[in-house]
């Protein structure tokens, strides 16, 4: 068992095994709120990997070398949430003075950024895991294409549906769920490629 | 007083913060696979909501504008710091059911949406029956959903045989594609039930 299998079994576990949004129910409130596009779900499917990878750093490195040596392990989650906050109003800020241009396409994306469950839950799961920081940023990039896949994925269905005749009631959020249904399903199907 | 009853009463149907606003979903889909859990988490999810509301709505005058969303940030994830603490001493089993999940109530959308839309402007007595009635709305949902979960998916409600040993649970609705078709039903009739008056409207 190399190093190098160890981290592709993390990544495939994160992105498909246990996808984070089908099989976890992670970040589901931008699941239904940000796939009414393909357009917004690429958007905002990039500025949350980016937004991912970079807090899982951070708080890996914040819990290493300012937690565990204080001995103040248990205010992990205060400490977790407001790392991640104001990284993403650093990000904010760099952007819209450095790269304009980004800024308008990935802006409004980013206030919602810092409640999404995914990033604190990825920056605590690194810690009950125990990941070292090669393994935690290999997890926090395949959550990060699992969440990708997900958007993707409902954003083209909603869009060809937007087309279809449906059912009255079931219009909007019931269909939604539905569909997420059928996919869940399907993912269930990948539980065994991952140890 | 009446005013606070319709605060309340607004919490568990008019402004329901799952199925009308749809927030807070994820707690919602990934621990309701028993009413025992989801009991639990309804109580984790209280604790945090109502404390942070009081303290919020205590604090409401000396909060400068500016900081207003790190202060919230601090309160609530001490509640929940706090809250995470007690249930790991007092009930280990229901904390490792509840995992994750527990943590992740300070980034859970209604509450920092309830702090910043209701008690930073209220009373506290007005603050404790929103947190109340909010609560009750969440409870609602996630017991309803953990009910026919478990009922179909293990033939028990809180533990207890209600289809006689023979029934075969259809392991599907404890397995995570049942709760997206469970909660996908219960908006469908909200939805027709709340239609029914407007009927014009709905139909075009």
């Amino acid at each position: 068992m190399g190093e190098l299998q160890n981290l592709m079994n993390i990544f495939i576990n994160a992105a498909f095994a246990q996808n984070f949004v089908f099989i976890r129910f992670l970040a589901l409130c931008s699941f239904v709120g940000m796939t009414t596009s393909m357009d917004n779900a690429v958007g905002m499917g990039g500025a949350v990997t980016f937004v991912t990878v970079m807090a899982s750093i951070i708080s890996y490195a914040v819990y290493q070398f300012v937690l565990v040596p204080l001995h103040v392990e248990y205010l992990q989650i205060i400490v977790f949430i407001l790392t991640i906050a104001v990284f993403v109003q650093l990000v904010e800020i760099y952007l819209k003075k450095a790269v304009p241009s980004l800024y308008r396409a990935m802006g409004i994306y980013l206030p919602l950024i810092a409640t999404n469950c995914m990033i604190l839950a990825v920056a605590l799961l690194n810690v009950t895991e125990e990941f070292n920081l090669l393994e935690a940023t290999v997890f926090s990039f395949g959550a990060s294409i699992g969440y990708v896949l997900a958007l993707v994925v409902l954003a083209g269905i909603r869009e060809r549906l937007s087309y279809a005749e449906t059912p009255s009631i079931l219009r909007g959020y019931p269909l939604i769920f539905f569909i997420a249904t059928f996919i869940a399903v399907a993912f269930m199907g990948l539980q065994g490629i991952a140890r | 007083m009446r005013n606070l009853i319709d605060i309340l009463k607004n919490g568990i149907l008019k402004e329901n913060p799952v199925l009308i606003i749809m927030l807070g979903l994820c707690s919602i889909l990934a621990v309701s696979t028993s009413v025992i859990n989801a009991l639990g988490m309804t109580l984790a999810y209280s604790f945090v909501l109502i404390g942070s509301e009081i303290t919020i709505s205590l604090m409401r005058n000396f909060i400068p504008k500016t900081l207003r969303v790190p202060i919230f940030i601090v309160v609530i994830g001490s509640f929940t710091t706090i809250m995470s603490l007690l249930l790991q001493t007092f009930l280990p089993d229901l904390n490792k059911a509840l995992g994750i999940f527990i943590p992740l109530v300070v980034v859970n959308c209604i509450i920092i949406g309830r702090v910043e839309a209701f008690s930073s402007k209220r009373t506290v007595a007005e603050s404790i029956f929103d947190a109340l009635g909010m609560s009750l709305g969440y409870g609602v949902v996630i017991v309803s959903i953990g009910a026919i979960r478990e009922l179909l998916g293990s033939g028990t409600l809180l533990g207890f045989q209600i289809f006689g040993l023979s029934y075969k649970p259809a392991l599907f609705f404890i397995l995570p594609p049942g709760a997206f078709l469970t909660i996908g039903v219960e908006i469908a009739i909200l939805n027709k039930i709340l239609s029914k008056p407007k009927k014009k409207e709905g139909s075009k």
